[in-house]
């Protein structure tokens, strides 16, 4: 097994873990939770090809690394804001007690 | 794949893990702060150190943060009387176990056409951060100023999104 297989597979299996984090947790936070740990997944597997790319001197796969963290962050800021914001309105964050779209 | 490989991946792993499967909240993100570590880690055994340390200024230093704060916020921390996991939470369990084994199946069955040498004497890329401030002031400039903007855009977005809306609650 080459390196870049063993990161790739690391990638997969972080991905399918916060795929079913956010798939099977009832609550929102937990959602969100799941959805970070997909996105650095994602991260991973663009530094691991970077790394063992043919050309590492352009910087296209850490770049393309530096400007997803930013809009992860940005992302939380504004997922968890959403958050909040339903809290205040229905009192819980439990998806399953959240069955309509009219506040 | 070396033994450091293997420790750092089982820590991101199991940090992972815990994130998702502990039922109190607050112990979710303790975790999630692990597995975020983990991956910094990992990022830096690549010899991606600038992505490294800005995942732990980023993730570690501002996410798990707000994370915390959401769930002291909205009382999230007390851990619910009945299930933590959705009603078709078997669904989500076999999608995601589904995703995971097709991932698996075309990363192993694409070994050949894989960039690299594949061994473990790959060249470390001489990269520094000069280089990445340079080309993050020369090519990627205009990248740079539009997530500039995305961040503003969040910013004032959360803050609205957030805020106390008095007028409207009459």
């Amino acid at each position: 097994m080459t390196p870049l297989i063993g990161y790739l597979l690391l990638a997969a299996l972080l991905f399918a873990i916060g795929l079913a984090g956010a798939l099977t947790r009832r609550n929102a936070i937990l959602v969100l939770i799941g959805i970070e740990l997909m996105l650095n997944a994602a991260n991973l597997n663009l530094i691991a090809f970077w790394r063992y790319g043919p050309h590492p001197e352009a910087l296209t796969g850490m770049m393309f690394a530096i400007f997803s963290i930013a809009v992860a962050a940005a992302e939380a800021a504004v997922g968890l804001g959403l958050v909040i914001s339903i809290h205040r309105h229905a009192h819980t964050t439990d998806l399953d007690a959240m069955n309509r779209m009219k506040g | 794949m070396s033994i450091v490989f293997y420790v750092i991946a089982g820590l991101a792993v199991a940090g992972a893990l815990a994130a998702v499967l502990l039922k109190n909240t607050v112990h979710c993100a303790l975790a999630l702060t692990v597995a975020f570590a983990g991956l910094a880690l990992m990022f830096l055994e690549l010899d991606a150190q600038f992505a490294g340390f800005a995942q732990i200024l980023v993730y570690i230093g501002a996410v798990a943060i707000l994370v915390v704060f959401a769930i002291l916020l909205t009382r999230g921390s007390e851990t619910p009387k009945d299930t933590v996991y959705s009603r078709n939470w078997i669904v989500g369990l076999v999608t995601a176990a589904g995703i995971f084994a097709m991932l698996a199946w075309a990363v192993l069955h694409s070994a050949q056409a894989l960039p690299g040498p594949g061994g473990t004497t790959a060249a470390v890329p001489s990269v520094t951060v000069m280089d990445i401030g340079n080309a993050l002031m020369s090519r990627y400039v205009l990248p740079l100023e539009i997530v500039a903007l995305l961040l503003t855009a969040a910013l004032i977005g959360a803050v609205i999104v957030a805020m106390h809306e008095k007028e409207s609650a009459k």
